[in-house]
């Protein structure tokens, strides 16, 4: 399952969707809004996806660690739109037969949908936002 | 070579830059290294960022790679997902 969705994520249904019966461990990583960043507060954020294109990179990213640390079952959903501090906005689940391998590949695939997939979030502080990591240093809007 | 006009999908900051999420451009026979410098050109702002890539049918494309009248380009500023 690979999902991008402005609902609010059931975290579990990734998780048994993730889940095998020939396996020892199932590892969820859960990435939740902070209320601060910069030293400021976090009013929301705001997410965006070019989401044809979000699903097939997520897809590679998900073969190549289905073949590295041999997955049984995984599920990764993201979430866009306008999100508060507290909510999840995306779960990577990987269910493989030993733990180390299950602990891998999550962070692997985190990781890598981290750095190649085309999703963008806007901070939005108190008197301003900023395109995260869009520019060396901040560039702000002020509202 | 007749002037083609091909549609970009802009998102994240370089919407707020090129001021609209769809733009329209020509591309005769032009590469995807040809289009950022035209682009970067047209939107100095665009320089100030850390990365500015280019996908032809939603993948991330090299810049010599010819951009065809039928190809969807999206423009691909720093992404900041998960």
């Amino acid at each position: 399952m690979i999902k991008i969705t402005a609902k609010p994520i059931d975290v579990q249904k990734v998780i048994d969707t993730a889940s095998s019966l020939g396996a020892g461990a199932v590892n969820v990583f859960i990435g939740t809004v902070r209320d601060n960043a910069h030293h400021k507060n976090v009013r929301w954020l705001e997410y965006e996806a070019y989401e044809a294109m979000a699903v097939a990179e997520i897809r590679m990213i998900i073969e190549e660690a289905a073949h590295r640390w041999k997955l049984l079952g995984w599920a990764v959903s993201h979430r866009i739109g306008t999100l508060k501090p507290g909510e999840v906005a995306v779960v990577v689940a990987v269910s493989t037969s030993h733990r180390l391998q299950s602990f891998e590949a999550c962070q692997f695939i985190i990781d890598a949908i981290k750095a190649k997939v085309p999703i963008w979030k806007k901070e939005v502080f108190e008197g301003g936002e900023e395109w995260v990591s869009a520019n060396p240093q901040m560039m702000m809007h002020q509202n | 070579m007749p002037a083609v006009k091909v549609k970009l999908k802009i998102f994240g900051i370089a919407h707020d830059i090129m001021g609209g999420r769809e733009i329209f451009v020509d591309v005769c026979g032009q590469t995807v290294g040809e289009l950022r410098a035209s682009l970067l050109k047209d939107y100095p702002k665009l320089r100030d960022l850390n990365s500015l890539l280019i996908a032809v049918n939603q993948a991330y494309a090299s810049d010599t790679i010819l951009i065809k009248e039928t190809d969807e380009i999206a423009i691909i500023p720093p992404v900041s997902g998960g």
